[in-house]
């Protein structure tokens, strides 16, 4: 029997709409599908983990050390889960990426990052170079570490299910780790970049952080999330963690207008997999057009009023 | 206080990189190579470092073939006192090469190591996180700024949601996010310069690492190219179209 473990993602409030496309993925894999969940608060999630179908049991570790994430701490508990599994995945996020790889380490697992198709149990499709390459890669190992990106999985059915809710004791550990000092999450009132119907982007050709506002009343308009070129965010036009490609985030929305943007391909390779691309741009030249299904060459600085204006 | 610098030799970043005819691999024949740009960061945090009087001496190493050298010299041109190449033919994967820099590591006993998130051919990021977790060292993921105090650091880290800053004591693991520094060019004195600095050879059978090929590569292929689509004459063209033909608003 094919079992599955994958990690729950979430805030300590509510679980990401990345989990459910890891366990999409994982459905792939085998039937028998349980959750790892390492929280301050185990209530706030419950209800909502129990709306999972395909989902069997979750290893419950609850403590206050789960406030913010350390990765020891969570590798240390998905290490004393280990022992029944043959498939551990988690999404390509900061924190998959961030957690799994420490824990393959300690596995002596090869982990395979970035998942974009699952072509058996073994095979599976990744993104190489930038997205540039599509490598199919195959497994020796009998068990194995997945990184999903969840852009290229549909999300699980929230139908309801019976998951059985197992609570464990923290594990006992020598492991040297880092202390949380703080942190300044951006607060935004717009749907969330990986998971939003429609992504606003900008890039260098806004110029400065002021016209940057210019993308937010469309972006109210249109209930969409703000995105950014590394160019901009480099730039201090935006926050990092707008960051739209390679070394940002992957999104693939159902529309995402690129706004001044040129188009290299580190920031093809996070948005290109779109349902439908909108390119303004006043270079006709620029790389973006060629993967744009709507271009429209123009002054972002007329075009923007106008748009918001006839939306 | 000693930093290691893990070094990788990776495709010049502006080369787009394609599939060979038979598709079973990367054509990199004629390609430029380089330091992969986390690891330039990487290093160039450390020169940072010592200039400002907080490190005494960077190391560079490096895991592969022969033509690693090159990277190396980059690497020793730039700011590093001396670069060790552990040799092999074979293509790693991160695994071992973290278990390779584990051997350096206890060779040499730094105070920080400090290395690149991800390189940009395999596209792993994976290295750093493993290499932490079988020295049993503090891991600090994603840089983007790092203040030494000490035997203290506080590193802010790029997550999801935004910024994070973690402490820690050393000795620990670092790795680098695009906006931790913006790296120097190597001038031409100290290119010059740089083949005089002491380059070490190992390999990695005598370090004893056991190499193990347990994810293979059936095939490489270009992504599905998208449809180029319409040019648009106004914003009227371009909402009519977004709300009758594609549908999406």
């Amino acid at each position: 029997m094919t079992k599955i473990l994958v990690l729950a993602e979430h805030d300590n409030n509510s679980l990401s709409g990345a989990t459910l496309s890891v366990i999409k993925a994982a459905e792939m894999l085998g039937d028998e599908i349980d959750l790892i969940c390492t929280t301050s608060n185990i209530s706030n999630l419950e209800a909502e983990i129990s709306t999972l179908s395909s989902v069997k049991k979750v290893h419950v570790f609850e403590d206050k050390i789960f406030e913010n994430e350390i990765a020891e701490n969570t590798v240390d508990c998905l290490i004393a889960v280990s022992d029944d599994y043959d498939y551990f995945l988690a999404s390509s996020s900061t924190s998959g990426k961030n957690i799994m790889p420490r824990f393959a380490g300690l596995m002596d697992i090869q982990q395979i990052s970035e998942v974009i198709e699952v072509v058996d149990g073994s095979t599976f499709k990744k993104p190489i170079y930038a997205g540039a390459c599509i490598a199919t890669v195959k497994t020796e190992q009998s068990r194995n570490v997945l990184t999903i990106r969840t852009t290229s999985f549909d999300k699980t059915s929230t139908d309801g299910g019976s998951a059985e809710f197992v609570k464990h004791d923290l594990p006992a550990n020598n492991t040297n780790k880092p202390t949380f000092v703080k942190n300044e999450l951006t607060v935004s009132d717009r749907p969330e970049l990986t998971s939003a119907d429609i992504v606003v982007s900008g890039g260098r050709g806004m110029q400065n952080s002021d016209n940057f506002k210019l993308l937010e009343g469309i972006a109210t308009k249109l209930n969409a999330a703000i995105g950014a070129s590394r160019a901009a965010v480099d730039s201090g036009f935006a926050p990092n963690d707008y960051q739209v490609g390679q070394t940002g985030k992957s999104v693939a929305p159902n529309l995402y207008v690129a706004v001044g943007i040129s188009g290299a391909i580190q920031h093809l390779a996070g948005m290109k997999d779109s349902k439908t691309i909108v390119a303004i741009n006043k270079d006709e030249e620029a790389p973006i057009f060629k993967v744009a299904d709507y271009g429209l060459v123009a002054d972002l600085f007329e075009a923007l009023p106008e748009l918001e204006s006839k939306l | 206080m000693k930093i290691l610098i893990p070094i990788k030799r990776v495709n010049d970043y502006n080369v787009k990189v394609r599939p060979n005819q038979a598709n079973t691999d990367v054509d990199l024949s004629n390609v430029k190579m380089a330091v992969n740009p986390f690891c330039e960061i990487a290093l160039e945090e450390a020169i940072r470092l010592k200039e400002g009087g907080k490190a005494t001496e960077i190391i560079a190493v490096s895991v592969g073939d022969e033509k690693n050298q090159e990277q190396l010299r980059t690497a020793l041109a730039l700011g590093a006192d001396r670069a060790i190449l552990v040799k092999t033919d074979k293509a790693l994967q991160p695994l071992d090469v973290s278990k390779v820099l584990v051997k350096v590591y206890e060779k040499e006993s730094p105070n920080l190591v400090i290395m690149g998130k991800v390189g940009i051919d395999g596209d792993h990021n994976q290295t750093g996180q493993m290499f932490s977790a079988l020295t049993n060292l503090p891991q600090i993921t994603f840089a983007s700024k790092v203040e030494l105090n000490g035997n203290d650091v506080e590193v802010t880290r790029e997550i999801d949601g935004g910024l994070e800053t973690l402490s820690s004591s050393l000795p620990a693991v670092i790795t680098t996010d695009l906006r931790l520094n913006e790296p120097r060019y190597a001038s031409l004195p100290n290119i010059m310069k740089a083949k005089r600095k002491p380059l070490e050879e190992l390999t990695v059978e005598e370090l004893g690492v056991e190499v193990k090929p347990t994810v293979t590569t059936l095939k490489v292929e270009s992504p599905p190219e998208r449809e180029e689509g319409v040019k648009v004459e106004n914003v009227d063209v371009l909402v009519e179209k977004l709300k009758n033909e594609a549908k999406v608003i």
